[in-house]
């Protein structure tokens, strides 16, 4: 009598959920809306007028998926790419400087974890902190940033890289720092008898052997670069970017503005998180299928 | 010390057959799954009496675990009869007629050696004061009253596993099953856990259903020894056990020891083990 | 224990307060010089430290590291009057530390100790409460946790300006921002330590007939906790980012996040610094005392025994 396996239709569920959910929102719809139709209605109106109505208000409390939809087609399909009113250029404004950000960090991370893992007193000195900021919420820093540095006279994409490439950089270098220590002491042994140098050490086995940390590292470095970007944008009321885009949609009580710009922001983060994860199974497949 | 297990076998050959504990008619158990169909277990035909240490021996996939299993209500039959104390497994294991030891000790590391011990007990709702005496004196048992507030961890893989069996004795099970309890440890803590194993078997009297790899193992501890082999798993052989009931590790060396060894080699050649 | 590197730390220490104090008496010559025999010395110290074993070793040379970075901080801006409104120095931020005490309390308050705690109790709690309700449904658990997963990996902070509209302006907008923010790791995270009890232990528990809801309690539960903590203490980091920064999205008078963003546009920079430091100090201090508390509740789990 054997159990069947875990992992036997894990798409059904899935659907069904995501079904379950739009349900529950079209009802959160016409329950959070009713109040103000109420309020607007003639006296007579009959139900499912008035359920209608919840779902096609102006400034709803919450809009019904179709209307976010319905901009997010209007912002993405009627508007010319490069303009400012197609979400993708705010998303592109965003995910460059996110992407600028997440290359340094890379670049550094990388730097600094061979560091750590070759010359102790960096080990020692540096670490502790690196492990300890991640306790520190350093997106705090964001409004500071960019006000110093605009008074640098440096705007636009660097302060938000610089941001995104700081959020980035300690769960890059404490993944790779992990990494390049996870061999087997057995293999760097190995290595020993052949005389091998620590540069060669660390290029034929220790990097190899990284790249399995590296990625789930990236993973988390991304969502944060995105996060990062984004909440750069809001402190010099920024006029491009999806941060800017929440923003004014909350001064102006746009609320399917705000939906359809968190909307564009997941579908963002999902795209960044399945570009790591397509790089990964690529670099996967030139060494037998796993890293 | 008291030799109830001797009194106990003597007492069932005087009063003539008795209900068994674990009687099987015929117990077949397919497994199905990921478009393969294994037959683990094929008409198995056993009765085990009261008092009895039953090793069952074989190969691999010769279905001994699963038989186990199948006694303790882990496993399903497909197919046959299987009573256990005279009624189906779950309604035996409801009642919790039996104590189980896996192949490793299954300890729970947040519990301290005497907690564990305590497991079953506080689960059936024994009082505070009756759990940790039973426990002390399981533990003092298997001579472990020193670690009693240590953890498991703390302990070698021959102490937990002594642990373990301390754990299945505590709430006085008359059925005692064990899937090869020391297949992981070397052989001279083996031999000297297999010491143990018969002196608390002749102490508390419980019948035992052993699953062994090892011929020496099961000749020395057994009353009888079932031979298994595998494609389908069916029984080859039983070989009643004729040594004396009061053994010592120097038993090992005798010629009659030897002849019951043969018998379970052949037994297990007859049954294409080595093939 | 080796003194040699405590002796260098002395007299490292000793130098780079010399040199401060030569900075502001303008005496540049001795200045130099007292810096080049603190930094020299101090390095020397940390080097020490570093090659040397125990646990006092291996605090020194994180903490002298900071030390001279933070004295650094204070002589190169000082030295090199580098505006205000830009950085200010160390000694410059415990002054308005000083100065704004009551102010800085008050913001604690309104973000840390409202929004955090509730959002993060709240939060938490309704994680672990669902990871248990869908715990024996697997067709639940396979439609909840992949979304749980991705929405995980959004960013939620985005959603500060709806709930300002639902909650209002105080601090329960924030507070559900954080409860959003801590819910799904918690769920992800109850679910795969329930799943981490051994089947040998499961089978166990099934041999003494032990009910699901006995089973839960003293198998699966204990053995989800290294899990759980897991997901405790990331979401302590999750909570105070997510209340500061749906505070970014606008808030009443009061609240760090609020302090930050208007001091900075301000130029106060020497009060953000201040408030910066709060969140740090609450940031580290929480996941802190949580990581003690892990280690007293989990101490049995391979990780905290040193196997390695």
């Amino acid at each position: 009598m054997r159990r069947p396996s875990e992992r036997d239709g894990a798409t059904w569920p899935v659907i069904v959920v995501i079904l379950a959910l739009i349900g529950v929102w079209y009802v959160g719809a016409i329950l959070l809306n009713g109040p103000q139709v109420r309020e607007q209605a003639a006296e007579d109106a009959s139900f499912r007028d008035f359920v209608v109505q919840t779902w096609s208000m102006e400034r709803p409390v919450l809009p019904a998926p179709h209307q976010i939809a319905a901009e997010l087609a209007q912002s993405l399909f009627t508007h010319s790419v490069t303009s400012p009113r197609n979400l993708l250029y705010h998303a592109w404004v965003t995910v460059s400087a996110a992407l600028a950000g997440l290359g340094i960090a890379l670049a550094l991370g990388l730097l600094l974890a061979v560091g750590i893992v070759h010359i102790r007193v960096l080990d020692r000195s540096l670490m502790p902190w690196v492990i300890a900021s991640q306790t520190v919420p350093v997106l705090a820093i964001a409004p500071m940033v960019v006000v110093v540095l605009g008074n640098l006279g440096i705007t636009g994409l660097l302060p938000k890289a610089a941001i995104s490439g700081y959020l980035a950089f300690f769960p890059i270098t404490v993944g790779m720092v992990k990494g390049l220590r996870a061999p087997d002491p057995l293999q760097i042994d190995l290595l020993r008898t052949y005389d091998a140098r620590p540069w060669q050490i660390l290029s034929l086995l220790r990097f190899p052997a990284s790249l399995g940390f590296l990625f789930p590292s990236l993973r988390v470095a991304m969502t944060l670069a995105l996060v990062g970007a984004i909440v750069a944008e809001l402190p010099t009321g920024a006029q491009a970017g999806l941060g800017a885009r929440l923003l004014a949609g909350s001064y102006y009580g746009q609320t399917i503005q705000i939906w359809a710009a968190l909307f564009m922001a997941a579908v963002t983060s999902m795209l960044g998180l399945a570009a790591v994860s397509l790089t990964e199974a690529l670099v996967a497949q030139r060494r037998g299928g796993r890293l | 010390m008291t030799d109830a297990a001797l009194l106990s076998l003597e007492a069932n050959k005087a009063a003539g057959p008795a209900p068994a504990v674990v009687a099987a008619r015929g117990v077949s158990l397919v497994f199905e799954g990921g478009g393969h169909r294994v037959t683990a277990l094929a008409g198995v035909d056993l009765t085990i009496a009261a008092g009895d240490f039953v090793s069952l021996i074989g190969p691999s996939g010769c279905g001994k675990t699963t038989l186990l299993r199948a006694i303790a209500d882990l496993e399903r039959p497909s197919s046959g009869e299987l009573l256990v104390n005279g009624m189906t497994p779950s309604e035996a294991r409801k009642r919790r007629s039996y104590g189980y030891v896996f192949q490793a000790p299954a300890l729970y590391p947040w519990r301290s050696v005497v907690r564990n011990v305590m497991l079953p007990l506080e689960i059936m709702g024994v009082p505070r004061a009756e759990r940790l005496a039973r426990a002390r004196h399981y533990l003092d048992l298997v001579g472990l009253r020193e670690f009693t507030h240590k953890f498991p961890w703390q302990l070698s893989g021959g102490m937990q596993q002594r642990v373990s069996i301390a754990r299945a004795l505590a709430f006085e099970p008359k059925l005692l099953l064990m899937d090869e309890p020391f297949g992981a440890l070397d052989e001279i803590t083996r031999d000297r856990l297999n010491l143990h194993l018969h002196e608390l078997w002749r102490r508390t009297a419980t019948t035992v259903v052993f699953v062994t790899h090892s011929i020496s193992e099961a000749v020395f501890l057994s009353t009888r020894i079932v031979v298994m082999s595998a494609r389908p798993g069916r029984i080859v052989e039983i070989i009643d056990n004729d040594l004396p009931v009061s053994r010592d590790l120097g038993l090992r060396e005798t010629p009659a020891f030897l002849a019951v060894a043969r018998r379970v080699r052949e037994a297990l050649r007859a049954g294409h083990s080595y093939d | 224990m080796k003194r040699a590197p405590l002796y260098w730390a002395t007299l490292g220490l000793i130098a780079a307060t010399l040199a401060r104090w030569l900075m502001s008496a303008d005496k540049i010559g001795a200045t130099l010089a007292a810096a080049l025999i603190a930094v020299f010395a101090l390095f020397r110290a940390m080097v020490g430290f570093a090659r040397a074993e125990g646990w006092f070793a291996r605090l020194a040379t994180p903490v002298i590291f900071g030390l001279l970075l933070l004295w650094l901080w204070e002589m190169l801006v000082i030295g090199f009057a580098v505006p205000f409104v830009l950085l200010p120095p160390p000694s410059a931020i415990a002054r308005a530390f000083a100065n704004h005490l009551a102010l800085l309390a008050q913001d604690f308050a309104q973000t840390y100790l409202h929004a955090v705690i509730a959002g993060y109790a709240l939060g938490c709690g309704a994680g672990f409460l669902v990871a248990l309700a869908i715990d024996r449904s697997p067709f639940l658990k396979h439609g909840l946790l992949p979304m749980g997963n991705m929405i995980s990996a959004m960013p939620i902070v985005g959603i500060a300006p709806i709930m300002v509209m639902w909650f209002g302006f105080d601090w329960p907008s924030k507070a559900a921002v954080v409860v959003v923010m801590t819910f799904f790791p918690m769920l992800v995270n109850t679910t795969a330590g329930l799943a981490e009890a051994g089947t040998i232990e499961t089978d166990l528990m099934r041999t003494y007939a032990a009910s699901y809801g006995t089973t839960l309690l003293k198998l699966r539960l204990p053995a989800a906790l290294p899990h759980i903590f897991t997901a405790l203490k990331l979401n302590s980091t999750l909570a105070l980012i997510g209340a500061v920064v749906a505070e970014f999205f606008g808030t009443p008078i009061l609240g760090m996040g609020f302090r930050i963003s208007t001091e900075a546009a301000k130029m106060n920079l020497d009060l953000v610094w201040a408030t910066i430091t709060v969140a740090a100090l609450a940031g580290s201090l929480s996941f802190g005392a949580l990581a003690l508390l892990e280690r007293l509740i989990t101490f049995w789990h391979p990780s905290f025994r040193g196997s390695s």
